[in-house]
Formats: structure tokens, sequence, C-alpha cells
């Protein structure tokens, strides 16, 4: 276990992280530290895209985890990462991405402007999120069958939600992608795994007919075409994240 | 017209105090529902479908549930005193403490907890509490010399992690690991809008006492 929480490591780990970003902030404002294949950096990726913010991107090995990594999110060692400017990096996916949609309000907005709107956004993202982890994560079996039931009733629920955001326009957003169509959407590719290696379709025709053609739609979105990474790179990066020790 | 603001919690609850000190900071009044955890209410049920759990928000009968998606939705709708920083960056840096605090810390105390005090569990949670320590800076709160969002969050350390390990017989944030974090829980809970959401502290120790089976 990393002896980053000691003071004097903290401070060292701190130091050496100054120097790496100072190198870097001289060519691009705005970079972004990630692992192809992980829906989190996606994520990250699909709404800068969206928002046409230019960036750097730096691909970290998460088998062998870099010092700038280390160094910048000592906290969690995970990406995504971001770094803008001078500023301190911040990390996790749904914090970047609100991070983003404040910074860049008039470029494609995500959230919804209405408090009561924006909060369900926020809730439905953290329990999606939660379920998915888990569900990826789980070696046991049982844990896993149990999910399963979950899932499904977690996506009945779901395409409720759809019904009621899209107002029958084509996204969660709207008539455009909006938050909840970035958050879940990334996923699209992770579910193809579930599918090949759990035997699992969380998103059936018969089940949830408006995710399944929402689910059609992002596909051939452009943008999301752009960023979400082919079957082959999921397979692998979910290989081997059910391969790191916890 | 007047705000209609209902909170379904439980007394005792440190995700219900989170939002009862959110709603204290911006002087909001409001209802308190107490919930029976053992016998939930059709409403709790209503609102709070997927999870069913307190603490649930009904804000001119909109219900927001998730303790810091309320505090959040409190911070966007009520001006005055600010939980989240008004910087974009200070704010996302906010929600990744909390985060942390929710999906790391707390969860590590909790094992410690649970394990009476095994000292592996213990020691890591004292490796996610440094993280904390290190955090504050020398500062008062985490929010500078108020609290904010991220103080909130850790509601449970301040409070709660005292009278479990009174009642357990064991010290995980102890004083001379965390000189900081300890001045921390002292400030908070003495905090005005934090005391009166608190119960007694020998309420708190004995129900813990029974939870750990140390009655």
């Amino acid at each position: 276990m990393h002896q980053l929480s000691s003071p004097s490591a903290f401070r060292k780990r701190k130091k050496t992280y100054h120097l790496l970003l100072f190198s870097m902030t001289q060519k691009c404002e705005m970079k972004l530290l990630g692992a192809t294949g992980s829906v989190f950096v996606t994520r990250v990726k699909f709404v800068l895209k969206l928002k046409s913010i230019e960036y750097e991107y730096i691909e970290e090995d998460l088998c062998n985890k870099s010092e700038l990594l280390l160094t910048s999110n000592p906290v969690l060692q995970r990406v995504p990462v971001l770094f803008h400017a001078n500023e301190q990096p911040i990390a996790e996916s749904l914090a970047i991405i609100e991070y983003l949609d404040e910074i860049q309000p008039d470029v494609h907005p995500l959230l919804p402007s209405d408090p009561s709107d924006r909060a369900e956004c926020r809730v439905l993202a953290y329990i999606f999120d939660t379920l998915m982890k888990e569900f990826m994560l789980t070696q046991d079996k049982e844990r896993r069958e149990e999910l399963k039931k979950r899932v499904i009733e977690g996506f009945g629920m779901l395409e409720q939600v759809f019904m009621k955001l899209s107002k029958g326009k084509a996204f969660f957003g709207g008539d455009d992608i909006g938050y909840l169509d970035v958050v879940v959407g990334c996923f699209l590719g992770w579910f193809k795994f579930y599918e090949i290696v759990f035997d699992f379709k969380v998103i059936e025709e018969s089940r949830n007919p408006r995710l399944a053609q929402w689910g059609k739609r992002m596909w051939s979105h452009e943008v999301a075409r752009s960023v979400i990474p082919s079957q082959e790179i999921h397979m692998n990066f979910l290989n081997m994240l059910r391969g790191l020790p916890k | 017209m007047a705000d209609e603001v209902k909170l379904y919690g439980f007394r005792g609850s440190p995700y219900g105090c989170r939002v009862e000190i959110a709603l204290n900071l911006k002087g909001i009044e409001y209802e308190f529902i107490q919930e029976d955890l053992s016998d939930k209410s059709a409403d709790l049920i209503k609102y709070n479908p997927v999870h069913k759990k307190i603490p649930v928000l009904m804000h001119n009968g909109k219900p927001i549930s998730e303790s810091l998606v309320v505090v959040e939705y409190i911070d966007d709708v009520w001006k005055g005193v600010p939980i989240l920083p008004r910087d974009a960056h200070e704010k996302a840096r906010a929600r990744f403490w909390a985060k942390f605090i929710d999906d790391k810390c707390i969860p590590a105390v909790f094992k410690a907890l649970g394990s009476h005090g095994q000292e592996q569990a213990v020691a890591e949670a004292q490796e996610q509490l440094q993280f904390l320590e290190n955090e504050l800076k020398g500062n008062k709160f985490f929010g500078g010399d108020n609290i904010n969002l991220v103080d909130i969050s850790a509601t449970y350390l301040a409070y709660w992690l005292g009278g479990a390990e009174e009642a357990i017989g064991i010290k995980v944030l102890t004083k001379d690991k965390f000189p900081k974090l300890t001045e921390w829980c002292e400030n908070f809970v003495n905090c005005q809008t934090v005391k009166d959401t608190l119960i007694p502290r020998e309420i708190l120790v004995a129900f813990y006492k029974k939870r750990f089976g140390k009655a």
C-alpha cells in the first residue's frame, strides 16, 4: 500500500507533481489524464468534445501507475484527472463534468437549469454509478445474480425517467445529448462486455423499448462514435480491471 | 407563496443531520417528519422508491433524496450563506472531497468499527483519515473560516464516530495522529447550526453499545 498518506511522503510527491505540471502547462491549458476503455474517462472526453474544448490527452497505464497519477490524485489514485492551467487537478468524472459545464455554460449546456431537475439528474447518476461499479467489480457469482435483478429493476425505472425527461424527444436531454445521456451512454460499451462475459443484457428491447432505441441513437451519434472506444479496447480494459487488486 | 419544506428523517441519523445543517445554515423553516425505519411510511416509499431511505426533502411537493444531492439542492435554491464554493474549480474540489468521504473514508471507518478495532481495519481507516487531516491545512474548517459541503459530508466523523468509539472501547480518530481533525470535530459540533441537530451523546453511545453488542 502506498505510503502517500504520511506527511513527508505527501510533501515529496507534491513537489514532484508541481514540477511535472509546470512542464506541461507550457503547451496546452487543458489536459486529461485517462485510460482508454474506462467509461469514466470516456465521459469526460465526450463532454470536452461536445463543448469544443481543446485539450491534451495523456494515457495512463493502470497496471503501472505513473508519478503523475499518484501525485495528482494521491487520494483515489484513479483516472480521469483533469488539469486546467495552473489550478490544482480535479478528479471524479461527475465532478469534472459539472466543472466543464460551469466554465463553458453557453456551449452545449448539459445539466438542466431547474434545481429540482438538476437534483434528479445527480441522484440518478449517483445511483447508476454505484450499482454499475459494484456489478462490474464483484467477483462473487451469487452477489452478481442478485445485482442482475437490481440492474433490471433500475433500468425499468430509468425507462420511466427517460419518458419523463425526454418528453418524446430523442435523448434524456431532449433534442440533443444532455447530462444523463453522457453518464449512462458511455456505459453502452461496457454493456456489450456484460452480454458476452456475464450472459446478461442490461438493456433489452422487450423490457426497455425506449432505452433500446435511445441506445441505437447514441451509438450513431457523431460525437459518441468518435469518443466511445471499440469493443476490443473495452474487453481488454475490463479484463485488466477485474484482475487488479482492490 | 410561502415555501413548504418537509424533511423525512430519523433523529440520530448522520445523513439526515447533513440536510438539517444545510437547512439551518440557510435559515429555512421546515417540518421534520420522524420515520419509523422498521415500518416505513407509504409517503417515504413513494418519494424515494429506489432506496426507500431517509433523508428525503419535500420542497413544494417535489421529493429529493440522497443527502449530499439534497444539500446541493438547498444551496441551489436558497441564497444566503453559501454551502458550496462559488468558484467552479473550488466547487469541483469540494465535490471530490465529499465523494471521497462517502465512498472511501466512512466505509473504511465502518469496517474498523464493525471489526471492533481489528488492527488492519483500523490502519486502513486511519490511512483514509490522514488524507482529511492533510486537507485541513491549518484551517478551522474544510471550508476555511466557515463550514461548507465537505464539513457537512464529514458530519459522521465529527460526532457519531466518537460515540461509536466510546461504545466499543476503541479509538480510531486519535488526537496524537490527527490533531487537526480532532480540533475540527470540536469546532464543527460547536457550530450553532450543527449543535441543534445532534442527539444527546449518552443516547448515541447507548445506541452503539446495543448495535455493537456491548450493552
